[in-house]
């Protein structure tokens, strides 16, 4: 606000069909701010149903022009759907676009209120306190930076590779990080894929190799991201590579030193614990890349100083006992998150007796058990080994759907368990039951596949199974576990007798979700998933400008919904690479020079290193290029001396006298 | 000789120290002579509150006023000089912030009387518990009531100029004096009404020749505990909590050049609306740790944080007052102490 002068304020109520007219008296907050507001600038209150359309817009653009209004205040719904729209329109008219604000009447007030009297009350406080607020509003200009053409996408599942094969085909580099030390993700564990049972390892395999050859992707295997700053267009990124011991450079992968390696240890990660691997290894036969690691904290060299096995077979020499970790920073203009998903613990579930029942298999291991590179080559048989089962129950929505665990439905468990009932029947001609408490078959070829398992004669129970036990009651339950359910459809409670029991465990958010998160600043939903900035418009964007998220990373779901989210994250990042420049929003924090005292509290604030300490001046420096506008370090001034552009001290004070003011 | 302006000081709850800190500045003190005509200054002449209301409104040029606001009888008199002066300064910690008097606004009344008079450390045979008034053979003898909370100057009436420091450094004062003699004389110009005077823009790391580094702090200990404290590096990096960062610059930085942490008498620098906030931000800023578990016990190393955040600026803080003493009445004296 220049000294004295209030500036003209137009203030405009909309309606929203009845999405606010129904909570707000509309008509009441107009006449309001009309009169109310006149002397601090209001010219005019206009309602209107519906002001995003184009003839709302145009009342504003009509005003500016006719009645000369240097200010804006829209009470309508969130900024996050209509700010831009609104301040286009002003532009349009010739108004700076940052003398536009929204006020979310919508959002709340409306939609969190019933009494219309109240809600009419808050939105005329709100209102009151936008319109206080602006007159203090400056004109200010969006800057542009280039963009960094350079993608990092993080984690090797499915999705991730879809995503960085997508950009690198399209001509730009990717650097493709992934923790363990080859990538493929879950589906590297699979036999069958539902609903086609096409072979896992037949589909996944090309691509797996294609990002592991293609002149575009840098591949970072047993790496993670320890540290990220920046902002879209220019991050910078520090990548932890852990020591291999093995020299990418010179290794063939022939993998003689697996071979001749003579310790072997048991498999918790790919094999989930049923199969054995050596301590030189690569997690599986078509592992990209093809250089095995060595698993430093088995290994006997590691641990008593002698073996080297692996060394002294080695045909190039490229075993490398004395490599260390090592980090590589790198700059990209954007990133992608596909870290995925983590199996629910199936032990967590006590009463189904998993880690305590050997015959209880979790939806993991009955891949393994069933893929034919597998730990039995693929025959179905029982923890010893050897037996094959003759009745086999599979239980749904272990850990999801349960109050006790998680509340969502993990999605493909229905059908990764009628897949499983197919993969039973053809190999051993067991009889399966199901255990389901609802059928979800929605996506395309789903319904049919549940209609061929049922034709194929696997039995459906509907109940949630109260217990797994192998206390039998009856002589014909000796020696098998006992499934005791209640048949909602026959309304009464079963005790069925299996040799084997299958959980079709769920999923959850990886353990380390939320640090991952913190990483990237990004967050988490309340389940722990990543959230999208907009959950049916806009599912592969996150909060961060330039932090995309894709696959079970965001929750629970198939290949197919995976792959088309890695490839929609990667058109999101080729927009934002080919637009070459990003328009930076201008809120901005600035140091009043005069007022610092170089105390440096500000200097490690910063979560995107914009600020400097200028050590001729003593004085503290945000670099406007670098600088976001989070006002941690306006806050964290002692000395009052950063404001933030768009919320100063004046405009902060100005909107809490206005939120005050009595209606 | 008439033609003298007219100069008046009052203390109302304050210490004393301001008024020493005036006559600490040697011979300027003459120049307050040769300028001014002194009429009203208990500390340094007798004179009567009637005398004072015997002035005509306005006739007093400047009055330097420190103390705060605790009593009727305070706020009589900052009103009635209000009236009579031109030009009306709050002069020191007390009368801008409240200052150590202030913290008595965490207590309710009747806390305050009892610790006073009826706890260990008070003498007090007879169980004697002040009274508003009292029924003497000679007539009913008064005393001033208190009021449930300090106030600062401003607070009870309007307040042309601020003058921080507890007490203001006599450099300041004197720079002060100068000023106003050069008003006077038509040389200079006052600044503008509401200014803080009398100190710098910045804070007190401005003037300090310490050097800093980025902060990353692990644990907070007491002055005591750090031995000996590096003369050369920041005190806050070393883990004393200095509140040097967030106080008014004007001291010279008097007390980390001396080997101690500012304490923060100098009250906020512009801008800032609550000094404590301020500094809680700006600690918890440079705490370094992640884990919430990690971060409290780092915390705890402040001991007391109303006297490390508010020493200074409770009652001038959004804070103001702590609930029971905002709450309590001021007849609660003479119930006092008694059940
Ligand atoms: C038992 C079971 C059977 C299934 N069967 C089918 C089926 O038949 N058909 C079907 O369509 N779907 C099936 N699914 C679902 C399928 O597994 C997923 O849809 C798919 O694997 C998701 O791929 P993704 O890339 O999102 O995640 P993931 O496969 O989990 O891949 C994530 C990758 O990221 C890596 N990573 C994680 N965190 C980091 C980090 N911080 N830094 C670096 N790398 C990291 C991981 O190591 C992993 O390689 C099944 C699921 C289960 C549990
Ligand atoms: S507001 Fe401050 S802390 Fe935030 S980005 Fe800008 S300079 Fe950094
Ligand atoms: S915190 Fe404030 S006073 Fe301290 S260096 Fe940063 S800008 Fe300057």
């Amino acid at each position: 606000m220049i000294e004295n002068h209030k500036p003209k304020i137009g203030v405009y109520v909309c309606h929203c069909g009845s999405n606010i007219a129904g909570t707000v008296n509309v008509d009441d907050v107009r006449k309001w701010a009309q009169e109310k507001l006149g002397p601090e600038g209001v010219v005019i209150a206009r309602d209107y149903k519906f002001m995003c359309s184009s003839l709302g817009q145009e009342l504003i653009e009509k005003d500016i022009k006719e009645l000369g209004l240097e200010r804006v205040v829209v009470a309508a719904c969130s900024p996050h759907l209509h700010e831009k729209t609104f301040r286009t329109a002003a532009e349009k008219a010739g108004l700076n676009p940052y003398l536009t604000e929204l006020v979310s009447i919508r959002e709340q007030v409306s939609w969190v209120h019933t009494d219309k009297a109240i809600a009419t009350e808050k939105a005329k406080s709100l209102v009151s306190g936008t319109v206080q607020r602006i007159a203090y509003n400056t004109p200010l200009e969006k800057q542009k930076v280039p963009i960094n053409a350079n993608t990092l996408v993080v984690g090797g599942g499915i999705a991730g590779i879809q995503a960085a094969l997508e950009i690198a085909n399209a001509g730009f580099h990717v650097y493709l990080v992934e923790r363990e030390p080859s990538i493929g993700g879950h589906m590297a564990q699979f036999d069958k894929t539902f609903p086609t049972l096409d072979c896992s390892a037949c589909i996944l395999t090309p691509r797996m190799v294609e990002a592991g050859t293609h002149p575009n992707i840098t591949l970072m295997t047993w790496s993670e991201v320890t540290n990220v700053s920046g902002f879209v267009g220019n991050f910078d990124v520090r990548i932890l590579k852990k020591a291999r011991y093995v020299n990418e450079d010179v290794c063939t992968g022939c993998g003689i030193c697996t071979e001749k390696c003579p310790k072997k240890v048991i498999d918790t990660h790919y094999e989930a614990g049923l199969g054995y691997r050596k301590v030189v290894y690569t997690p599986f036969a078509q592992a990209v890349p093809r250089f095995p690691v060595i698993d430093r904290p088995n290994c006997t060299f590691f641990q008593k100083g002698t073996c080297k096995a692996c060394e002294k077979f080695c045909p190039t020499n490229a075993i490398d006992f004395k490599q260390e970790d090592e980090f590589i920073n790198i700059t990209v203009g954007n990133i992608i998150l596909a870290t995925g998903y983590d199996l629910f613990d199936a032990g967590r579930v006590t009463n189904y007796g998993y880690g305590r029942l050997p015959n209880v298999f979790s939806s993991i291991e009955f891949e393994r058990l069933s893929n034919s590179a597998g730990p039995t080559g693929g025959e179905i048989t029982l923890r010893d080994g050897k037996t094959k089962p003759e009745t086999v129950g599979i239980i749904h929505c272990v850990g999801s759907r349960d109050k006790n665990f998680n509340n969502y439905c993990s999605s493909i468990c229905c059908m990764q368990s009628l897949k499983f009932a197919h993969i039973v029947r053809e190999r051993t001609g067991a009889d399966v039951y199901e255990f389901y408490i609802d059928m979800r078959t929605p996506m395309k070829a789903y319904d049919e596949f549940y209609q061929r398992v049922l034709d194929e004669g696997t039995l459906f129970v509907r109940g949630k199974v109260a217990e797994v036990t192998n206390a039998a009651r009856y002589p014909h339950e000796k020696g098998k576990l006992i499934i005791h359910v209640e048949d909602t459809l026959v309304g009464k409670q079963r005790r069925i007798p299996v040799d084997m029991v299958i959980l079709s465990n769920g999923m959850e958010p990886r353990h380390d979700a939320k640090q991952t998160g913190q990483t990237f600043g990004i967050s988490c939903s309340s389940d722990g998933w990543y959230i999208e900035r907009h959950p049916k418009l806009d599912p592969v964007s996150t909060m961060t400008e330039g932090i995309y998220i894709a696959g079970c990373a965001t929750g629970p779901k198939d290949i197919p919904a995976s792959v088309a989210q890695g490839a929609a994250a990667a058109a999101r990042v080729l927009d934002k690479i080919l637009q070459k420049e990003v328009e930076m929003e201008p809120i901005r924090a600035s140091v009043i020079e005069e007022n610092c005292s170089g105390c440096r509290i500000c200097n490690s604030m910063c979560p995107f290193n914009a600020i400097a300490f200028i050590g001729d001046l003593k004085v503290s420096r945000v670099n406007p290029a670098l600088c976001q506008g989070c006002g941690t370090c306006v806050a964290a001034c002692p000395a009052g001396a950063i404001t933030g552009t768009g919320f100063s001290n004046e405009q902060i004070f100005a909107q809490i006298d206005g939120l005050l003011m009595t209606v | 000789m008439t033609a003298k302006p007219k100069f008046a000081m009052y203390w109302a709850a304050s210490c004393g120290g301001c008024e020493i800190a005036v006559l600490n500045t040697h011979e300027k003190i003459l120049d307050v002579d040769a300028n001014f005509e002194v009429v009203f200054w208990p500390v340094a002449m007798d004179a009567k509150y009637k005398d004072v209301e015997a002035m005509e409104d306005g006739s007093i040029l400047l009055t330097l006023w420190n103390g705060g606001i605790r009593n009727n009888e305070n706020a009589e008199m900052a009103h009635l000089l209000r009236r009579k002066s031109q030009i009306l300064v709050a002069f020191g910690s007390c009368a801008c912030e409240g200052c150590i008097p202030g913290l008595a606004n965490l207590s309710p009344l009747n806390e305050i009387f009892e610790t006073a008079y009826h706890t260990v450390s008070t003498e007090n045979p007879q169980n004697i518990h002040p009274q508003v008034s009292y029924p003497a053979p000679e007539g009913t003898l008064t005393l001033p009531t208190m009021n449930p909370v300090l106030k600062t100057l401003a607070q009870v009436v309007d307040v042309d100029y601020f003058m921080p420091g507890c007490p203001p450094e006599s450099h300041q004062i004197a720079a002060v004096i100068d000023l106003v003699i050069q008003v006077v004389q038509g040389k200079a110009e006052l600044p503008p009404k509401g200014s803080v005077i009398g100190c710098g823009d910045s804070t007190v790391c401005d003037e300090c020749p310490r050097t800093r580094n980025v902060k990353a702090i692990t644990a907070f200990k007491r002055i005591q505990d750090v031995a000996p404290l590096d003369p050369e590096l920041c005190v806050l990096e070393q883990g004393v909590p200095c509140n040097g960062p967030a106080t008014r610059s004007g001291c010279n930085a008097r007390c980390p050049r001396a080997g101690a942490q500012c304490i923060g008498c100098y009250g906020p620098a512009d801008d800032v609306i609550d000094y404590g906030a301020r500094l809680i931000t700006a600690f918890a800023s440079v705490v370094d740790a992640r884990e919430p578990a990690e971060i409290e016990a780092i915390l705890d190393g402040i001991p007391d944080p109303t006297g490390q955040f508010y020493r200074f600026n409770l009652a001038d803080s959004l804070l103001r007052a702590g609930k029971g003493a905002a709450m309590s009445r001021p007849n609660a004296i003479t119930s006092g102490g008694k059940p």
